[in-house]
């Protein structure tokens, strides 16, 4: 497979997508949930179906800009979102409301989550400094077991990931809560893993070369060989993680979501452009390099 | 083909069949008793139904809140989580001044949150305002009916006073007693019990009280009595808490969750062996022999250290089923080469395996370091996910090196077939 060759066709393509996602965060930002902006969800089961302008009657009392959804199975469950951080009492308050409307008892609060305004700049930060300990931990290894020029083309392997994801985060706006930030590092772990299992090829074949094969021979014939391994990886694993998207509940989709285009994106960084950007920093340093 | 292997084989084959059934039903042999592995693993609050909470100190203007405030705090909401009759809370410290609790089971949250994170500064007021005593000098405290004058039975709040209190007390009312008792209520005559800035209470002294018994009464029922009686004696928080986190899950919910994602999951891992065997064909077969044997492996060191299983757990859980069948195919990938290079069967395995093991090994520590990340700088469900992966992890190594590998050679020692098409060649 001419995988170096057409480098540029993969390093444009997730430029592209890259670039959207900058744009969108610039003109529409990304859409935060409560566990960044801070704010109140309260879910409630009614027991019966619903309008919401009859829910609107009680919420507007609180916030006439909290948002209104249904959820469970039947759609008898609302869930009211607001930006606002409710007290306690205001907090009980909503629900007496709903209880003596609706007649329930304390076990139909199905759930309820209140998250402080300064919790979500800790989040980002804790967020930030995650992953980048984890890059950091990542590129000391394979400094360690490979070499520097690896360690520094895996970790921007992954920068690719974390920010594809981003872009698509972006461009959908899919509210992001903290389960976005494990599912970013879990595909940070996946990713790098994936894109190992090729440089570890390349470290193997680059024993067995012949005299004047090129690096970018050998890049082609590293990935070609594990290529089979890189998409049938993800394969399976997408098999496990896409059943939970389709048949979980919206706490895990949350969850899942992110995790399927991390896997996506890594197969992708990991075939077309770890090999390649290898290739052309090394062909960079040594123009006339015969071995790599 | 050889007899004595196939049927040493086939045993293996039964036993992991047994082992799945009694793991997934329970057993009960003599004196043993299995349960179900989905029984003895622990949930956690977003599958079991719980409170979630963060009380963060607020100290007073531009103080800073000590260790040993916060240690102070932890003692004392486990002493009022200890009243609510919470079974297995979980109360940790959290960065610099938060304090992370954990309640499973807990339903009616609104009163769980509101008794752990007041303040519960109790202070006795004489009629001046001036202050006799505190919650410190309250020995013990406990909700009782006692009977009004008029006959009616009146939930009250009983106090025991330790000796410094019950001597200020006397005191106090003593000097009361010199006012004269007039007809109605009298505040010069009476004693103000406050709670956290609160008047709960206000009743006119009627006696000189000597033994160090206080009541506080008017309390609206046994169960806001009780309350009560659980803060006092718990104590006052040293500093005041607010919750900044809040996060509650109903019981229905979290089983709904549970059984939804557990369903998924059963769904998944079929169509993963359904794709090893028709891709790999027989060592396809073989991985899928060893990936039920990972997952009890999992689902044991899971139940025998006692982690919590939650929602991204079992997202990391299938997730980490996903890599275990990655060691799978790198290794299948490898034996296929060794078997077009034209290595026959047996030391085309061999080698597979060798060339294959290297490349796992530092395919998964990167991961591990991952997750190893998640553990030390997430929180609640997010740690929960770390174990499970780190756990995912390090079984899926261990089953592709070793029981696949052992599998594959007893298939192969069992000479049923030479045809090497089988093995993806």
């Amino acid at each position: 497979m001419k995988i170096v060759e057409k480098s540029r066709l993969w390093f444009g393509l997730s430029g592209l997508v890259i670039l959207i996602g900058f744009v969108f965060i610039f003109m529409m930002g990304l859409n935060l949930g409560i566990d960044f902006t801070g704010g109140t969800i309260i879910q409630i089961d009614l027991g019966k179906s619903f309008t919401t302008q009859e829910v609107r009657e009680i919420t507007d009392q609180f916030d006439k800009e909290a948002s209104i959804t249904y959820a469970g199975e039947n759609r008898t469950q609302v869930q009211v979102k607001t930006k606002l951080d409710l007290s306690e009492t205001e907090r009980a308050e909503v629900f007496d409301k709903f209880r003596d409307k609706y007649g329930l008892d304390t076990e139909d609060l199905v759930s309820m989550q209140k998250v402080g305004p300064t919790i979500g700049n800790q989040l980002k930060r804790q967020a930030v400094v995650s992953l980048a300990v984890a890059a950091l931990g990542m590129l000391l290894y394979i400094t360690y077991r490979f070499e520097f020029k690896f360690g520094v083309v895996a970790t921007t392997a992954l920068l690719h990931d974390v920010l594809v994801v981003l872009a698509v985060y972006a461009i959908m706006q899919i509210p992001i809560n903290t389960s976005f930030i494990a599912a970013m590092l879990t595909i940070v772990g996946y990713s790098i893993n994936a894109t190992i299992v090729i440089f570890d090829r390349i470290r193997e074949n680059r024993g067995y070369m012949k005299k004047g094969t090129s690096l970018t021979e050998l890049v082609n014939l590293s990935v070609t060989q594990s290529v089979a391994r890189s998409v049938n990886t993800s394969f399976t694993t997408l098999l496990t993680i896409g059943m939970i998207y389709l048949l979980g509940v919206s706490a895990i989709k949350e969850f899942a979501l992110p995790l399927i285009v991390g896997i996506i994106s890594g197969t992708y960084s990991s075939v077309l452009i770890a090999g390649p950007l290898w290739a052309f920093w090394k062909n960079k340093e040594k123009p006339r390099a015969g071995r790599a | 083909m050889n007899l004595k292997r196939t049927v040493i084989f086939t045993a293996v084959v039964l036993i992991i069949g047994l082992s799945a059934y009694i793991l997934s039903f329970g057993a009960s042999l003599g004196a043993y008793d299995m349960i179900p592995v989905k029984d003895a693993i622990k949930y956690g609050l977003d599958l079991r139904g719980g409170v979630y909470v963060v009380l963060e100190a607020k100290p007073e203007e531009g103080g800073a809140v000590s260790d040993e405030t916060l240690t102070r705090a932890i003692a004392t909401i486990r002493n009022r989580v200890d009243g609510l009759g919470v079974s297995e809370p979980v109360i940790a410290k959290q960065g610099e001044n938060r304090i992370r609790i954990e309640l499973p089971d807990v339903t009616d949250s609104q009163n769980a949150i509101d008794i752990i994170g007041k303040t519960a500064q109790l202070k006795f007021l004489d009629p001046d305002g001036e202050m006799v005593l505190t919650g410190d000098n309250v020995r013990n405290a406990e909700a009782i009916y006692q009977t009004h004058p008029s006959g009616r039975k009146e939930p009250v709040v009983s106090l025991e006073l330790d000796s410094e209190g019950a001597g200020r007390f006397a005191d106090v009312t003593g000097a009361i007693m010199e006012i004269p008792d007039v007809q109605g209520y009298q505040p010069e005559r009476s004693i103000s019990i406050v709670l956290d800035e609160d008047v709960i209470s206000a009743p006119e002294v009627q006696a000189h009280i000597t033994d160090g018994k206080a009541i506080i009464n008017g309390m609206p029922n046994i169960e806001a009595a009780a309350d009560l009686a659980t803060l006092i004696k718990a104590g006052a928080l040293p500093v005041d808490m607010e919750a900044v986190e809040i996060r509650t899950v109903g019981p229905t919910l979290g089983a709904n969750s549970l059984e939804r994602s557990a369903r998924a999951g059963f769904i998944g891992i079929f169509l993963v062996m359904l794709f090893m065997a028709v891709y790999y064909r027989l060592p396809g077969l073989v991985a899928s022999l060893s990936l039920i044997i990972y997952i009890m492996i999992v689902l044991l060191i899971l139940v025998s250290i006692n982690a919590a299983l939650t929602l991204p757990g079992i997202a990391g859980l299938l997730l980490s089923i996903g890599m275990a069948v990655d060691a799978n195919v790198i290794i299948f990938e490898r034996l296929k080469e060794e078997l077009r290079n034209g290595k026959s069967l047996r030391p085309a395995i061999d080698a597979g395996f060798k060339r294959a093991f290297r490349t796992i090994l530092d395919a998964n520590i990167t991961t591990l370091i991952a997750a190893a990340v998640l553990f030390y700088l997430g929180a609640g469900p997010i740690q929960g996910f770390a174990v499970t992966l780190t756990v995912g992890i390090l079984s899926s190594m261990f089953t592709a090196i070793v029981i696949t590998k052992m599998l594959l050679k007893m298939v192969v020692g069992m000479n049923i077939t030479r045809n090497t098409k089988l093995f993806g060649a």
